[in-house]
Order: structure tokens, then C-alpha cells, then sequence
């Protein structure tokens, strides 16, 4: 991989973006046989790795938004970074057309013969059906793909010369865009993974979901960076100050995570009316507990431990290690979301679940590398570049 | 006629043209074992805490501590009142449900370590304080404004009326002046 310091451009970026696409290719066409053996298997595994892979693009999205409008300057050097995790979105949208095939699989909503003997469906039946749920489908991917391109265009345009006016067009854009994200994150949270079990609810569902995507999306972000450094690219751009608030980020919503988790779990074992604590009991009785307890202190204890020294925050090892971790943690938090509505008297892993987070990850992985090959690493026109560069922790 | 009765020294204090001239300076100082002195500025100048050699700050082990002790003393105090003093069944839930404990146990952990925090400050930077040598210079209050400035305290073991007068000079210290009550 060659690197250009003064353009902050990959001059050459080897094959890792057409690798992975093979191997994304190659994964996709794996699934299919997937589908066509055991096609309810197939379409949860899809599920879950679809919503790994999406969520890594709306947390990118959620930085992004959160940078203009707060108007940070540490971060200016990790914005095109994300804005490059972001733009899978459109990509992801696409994606997300096989999950419509899957609805009778996936949601015991769909089917009229039992919400016919259901009272409980019969009430919600003005919101989960078909028409409704494919309708808001594409109006959330309608609110990020035009938040992603808008975003985007302004901040390309920002690259081409100095333009102070720019950085308050983003923010204009990024304050409705906020309020937008935050209310299509919690329904597409309730549409595709709450409604796996149709009679269950919590309303602090869409955060605990917001939490984990937001916290995997740090992880990769943190990821790649150290992957691109390992090469001597953005080395003195980004130094041990940024990687030390990426730590406290990832510090830091790992603790939200599991403050949202706690407090989902706190409300419904204290309340102990059984429509609500089904959910937990389904996942505490079986082999499930393992997951749960995995989750407990794999995606809460080792990170909060391990990240609480100021020395592991700016440790490169420690953070490549624990990003890793993470990503791998905010996997076993969507399994364990997803899996135990198909599969409710125990664990069950199946050659899908590896199979199609290779196929979409290959895809994702392809669609990052390409413009992060095509565009320069950071926004080199930025007024807040140079702050950010030279910025230290106090 | 009253004969003034000279005072005395508290301290000194030196100004510098710059930031980049008060950064050296401090270096120089350190270097030459000075250990009361301290750099005043209208903005904070980075690298200023090595040039001075200051150490970080034990107030993270201060307030570790103390949230210890918070998330501890809540929990032990849950349980004991709840299962041993007072066993009192609540909704039919296990005597010890350490799930209903949590958020006082955080809220207090949290709490203790915020007091922690701020008490621990104020013991370690020795504020509030109702009087400081730089008090005594008319020029000081220019350190909010435009001006760089050292000043060393008498209590320092280095510190002497001429020595540290002449050291002060010699690494570029301008209207150098003595802190005694007038």
C-alpha cells in the first residue's frame, strides 16, 4: 500500500478491496444454498448479519451527524473515515430486498391464520403487517441514504476549496438528520428485531439497539485505523491522542451498552408480568443462559477492565485487540437477539451464521476499501484539520 | 516620619515576552531543582506540565477509591438491612435480589467518587485560599490579559533574594520584582 502524505491519498491500495468482494461473492452465493436447504435457517442468519454489517453504516452515519453538529475538531481526522463506513448504507439497502422474501419466515405477524386466533396480534395488526412494514422500511432507508448523500456531496465539495459556508450547510443538514436517525433507528430496531417475537415489547428496545450498533461502529472505525497505520499510512495525522478518545469512546459506550441492557432487564424482572419477562426467560432458561452471561461480561466486564487504564487507551495492541473483541461481542448481542426466536430451546449455531456474515461483511468490506482508495483519507480542505492534528489530551 | 518597615519576601515574580519564552523557562527552572514555582498565563500552553515537570495527578487513584467504597458501603448496606437486620420479602422476589440493588449501589458509587473528586482537588491544588504572594504585584493582573509570568515562593529550599533575582534574569525574565506585603 502506498501512501501520499501531502494529498493524504492511497496512491496504490493492493487487492484487499477485489479480495474481498470474491469472498463476499463467493459468501452470497454459499448463502443461497443456504436458502434454498433450510430456508428459515437462512433468512434469521441473513437477519442477523444483515443488521451487523447495516448497523456498522448507521453508527458511521450517527458520528458523522454528531461531528457537524457539535462542531468537534479532534475528530476532523476520523470524519472521512466514517463518512466511509456510512456510505454502505445505499449498498446495505439493497441488501436488505432478500430480508422481504423472508417476512413469513421470520415473523409469525405475517401470517393471517394466526394473528386470526390471536388477540394480542389482532391489537397490533394496525402496525405489523406486511404493507405497513415494507412502506416503513423504505422510508427509513429512504432518511439514511439521503442523509448519507447529502453528507457526503458537502463534504466532497468541501475538498475541492475553502469553504467556511460549508461546515454550516452539514450542520443544517446534520440537525434535522439527528432527530430523523434517532426516531428511524428505534422503529427499524422494533420492525426487525423486536417484532421476532411479536407479543413482546420494550420501549427502550430502539437504544439498546442504537448502543451496540454505535459502539460496533466505533470498534471498526478504531479497527481500521490501526489496520491503515500498521502501514504507515495517516501515522503523525493520527496520533496516540486520537487513538486515546477512541478508547474513551469505546470506554464509554460500553458502558452505555450496558446501561441501556441493564436498564431493559432492570424494568421487566422488577415489573415480573409475564407477557414482558417471556423474552429473558426464554433467554436464561436454556443453554441461552451461556449467551447471556457471554454478553454479560464479554460485552460489559472484559472491555470495561480492560479500557479502564489511561495507558490501554493509547496502547495500539490493546485497542486492536479489544475492537476486535467488541466487533465479535456486537455479533453475539444480534445472534442473541435474533437466533432464539427460531431456535427457543437452545443454542444453535449453523454454517449459515458464518457464512452470511462473510458474504455481506466481503461486500461491506469491498465497498469501504473502494472509497477510502478513491478519496482523500481526511477532509483535507477542513478548517478544523490542522486543530485536529496538532490536538492533545489535557 | 514613619520608617517603612520592609517586610518580608514572599516570593518573586518574573514576566516573559511569550508563550514559547515561559515554556523554556519553565524548563529552566526545573532543571535547576526549583519546586515552588508555578507559570501563569491567559490561556493554557500545551507541553506546560512536562516543561514543569509536573506528575499526573493521583487524584484517578483518589476517586477509584472512593467509588469503591461508594458501590461497597451500598451494597453491604442493601443486604444487610434487606436479609439480615430486617428480612423483608418484596414481591416475592429472593430476600437478596441484588438486581434491585444496582441502581443504588451506582448512584452512590457515583456520588462518592464525584465528591471524591472535588474535595480531592481542592486538597491536592490547596484551593480555596485566601492569599497568595503574586497578591502583592500591581503588574500581575495582566496574567488574564497579555502577560506570561514565573513566580517562585519563598518556602522554596532554592530560594534566595539575589540567586534566584539574577536566575530569573538570566533566562529571560523582565521586570523581575520581589512579593513582600508594602
Amino acid at each position: 500500500m502506498q501512501y501520499d502524505q501531502h494529498t493524504y491519498r492511497l496512491t496504490d491500495t493492493g487487492n484487499y478491496g477485489t479480495v474481498a468482494l470474491i469472498v463476499g461473492v463467493v459468501g452470497l452465493i454459499g448463502s443461497a444454498v443456504g436458502y434454498i436447504t433450510d430456508p428459515a435457517q437462512f433468512f434469521h442468519s441473513y437477519l442477523t448479519a444483515f443488521f451487523f454489517w447495516l448497523s456498522l453504516g448507521l453508527g458511521g452515519l450517527f458520528f458523522v451527524m454528531l461531528h457537524h453538529l457539535v462542531g468537534a475538531k479532534w475528530s476532523v481526522v476520523l470524519r472521512r473515515l466514517s463518512e466511509n463506513i456510512m456510505m454502505t448504507i445505499p449498498v446495505m439497502a439493497m441488501l436488505f430486498i432478500p430480508l422481504l422474501f423472508g417476512i413469513k419466515e421470520l415473523f409469525h405477524w405475517s401470517h393471517p391464520e394466526l394473528v386470526a386466533t390471536d388477540h394480542l396480534l389482532q391489537s397490533k395488526e394496525p402496525y405489523l403487517n406486511v404493507t405497513f412494514f415494507i412502506l416503513r422500511a423504505v422510508v427509513y432507508f429512504v432518511i439514511w441514504m439521503l442523509l448519507a448523500f447529502l453528507l457526503n456531496r458537502y463534504s466532497l465539495k468541501q475538498d475541492q476549496a475553502h469553504d467556511n459556508k460549508l461546515v454550516r450547510t452539514l450542520r443544517v443538514i446534520s440537525a434535522p438528520g439527528m432527530i430523523l436517525f434517532a426516531l428511524s433507528i428505534t422503529f427499524a430496531g422494533f420492525d426487525w428485531l423486536m417484532s421476532l417475537d411479536a407479543h413482546w415489547y420494550s420501549t427502550i428496545f430502539g437504544v439498546y439497539v442504537f448502543s451496540g450498533n454505535l459502539l460496533g461502529m466505533l470498534a471498526f472505525l478504531t479497527f481500521s485505523i490501526l489496520s491503515l497505520q500498521s502501514k504507515n499510512v495517516l501515522t503523525g495525522v493520527i496520533t496516540p491522542e486520537h487513538h486515546h478518545d477512541l478508547g474513551k469512546l469505546l470506554f464509554a459506550f460500553t458502558v452505555f451498552w450496558a446501561y441501556m441492557a441493564f436498564s431493559q432487564y432492570f424494568l421487566i424482572w422488577y415489573g415480573n408480568i409475564p407477557e414482558e419477562t417471556v423474552w429473558f426467560l426464554e433467554r436464561w432458561e436454556s443453554s441461552w443462559k451461556i449467551i447471556s452471561l457471554l454478553l454479560v461480561f464479554g460485552h460489559f466486564a472484559v472491555p470495561f477492565f480492560v479500557l479502564f487504564p489511561a495507558g490501554a487507551k493509547r496502547h495500539r495492541g490493546v485497542l486492536m485487540v479489544i475492537s476486535i473483541w467488541l466487533l465479535i461481542m456486537h455479533w453475539v448481542d444480534l445472534h442473541w437477539l435474533v437466533m432464539p426466536s427460531l431456535h427457543p430451546h437452545g443454542i444453535h449455531f449453523s454454517w449459515m451464521d458464518p457464512v452470511t456474515m462473510i458474504g455481506l461483511g466481503g461486500v461491506f468490506v469491498w465497498l469501504f476499501r473502494r472509497r477510502t482508495a478513491a478519496k482523500p483519507l481526511v477532509p483535507v480542505n477542513d478548517p478544523g484539520l490542522g486543530d485536529s492534528i496538532r490536538f492533545i489530551n489535557h | 516620619m514613619n520608617k517603612q518597615i520592609m517586610r518580608e519576601a514572599e516570593g518573586m515574580l518574573a514576566e516573559f515576552a511569550g508563550p514559547g519564552n515561559l515554556l523554556e523557562a519553565a524548563r529552566e527552572m526545573r532543571k535547576a531543582g526549583y519546586t515552588h514555582f508555578d507559570c501563569h498565563s491567559p490561556f493554557p500552553i500545551h507541553g506546560m506540565d512536562a516543561a514543569m515537570g509536573l506528575k499526573r495527578s493521583p487524584l484517578g487513584w483518589i476517586v477509584g477509591l472512593a467509588a469503591l467504597f461508594g458501590t461497597s458501603a451500598a451494597l453491604g448496606l442493601q443486604w444487610w438491612t434487606g436479609s439480615i437486620d430486617y428480612p423483608l420479602v418484596i414481591s416475592g422476589k429472593p430476600l437478596f435480589s441484588f438486581q434491585a440493588y444496582v441502581p443504588v449501589t451506582f448512584a452512590l458509587g457515583v456520588l462518592l467518587s464525584a465528591v471524591a473528586a472535588l474535595v480531592g482537588m481542592l486538597a491536592l491544588n490547596g484551593l480555596p485560599r485566601l492569599h497568595h504572594p503574586v497578591f502583592h504585584s500591581e503588574r500581575f493582573g495582566k496574567f488574564s490579559d497579555d502577560a506570561f509570568f514565573i513566580s517562585v515562593t519563598a518556602d522554596d529550599p532554592l530560594f534566595d533574594a539575589e540567586k534566584t533575582r539574577e536566575f530569573l534574569q538570566h533566562i529571560g525574565g523582565k521586570n523581575v520584582e520581589v512579593l513582600r506585603e508594602s
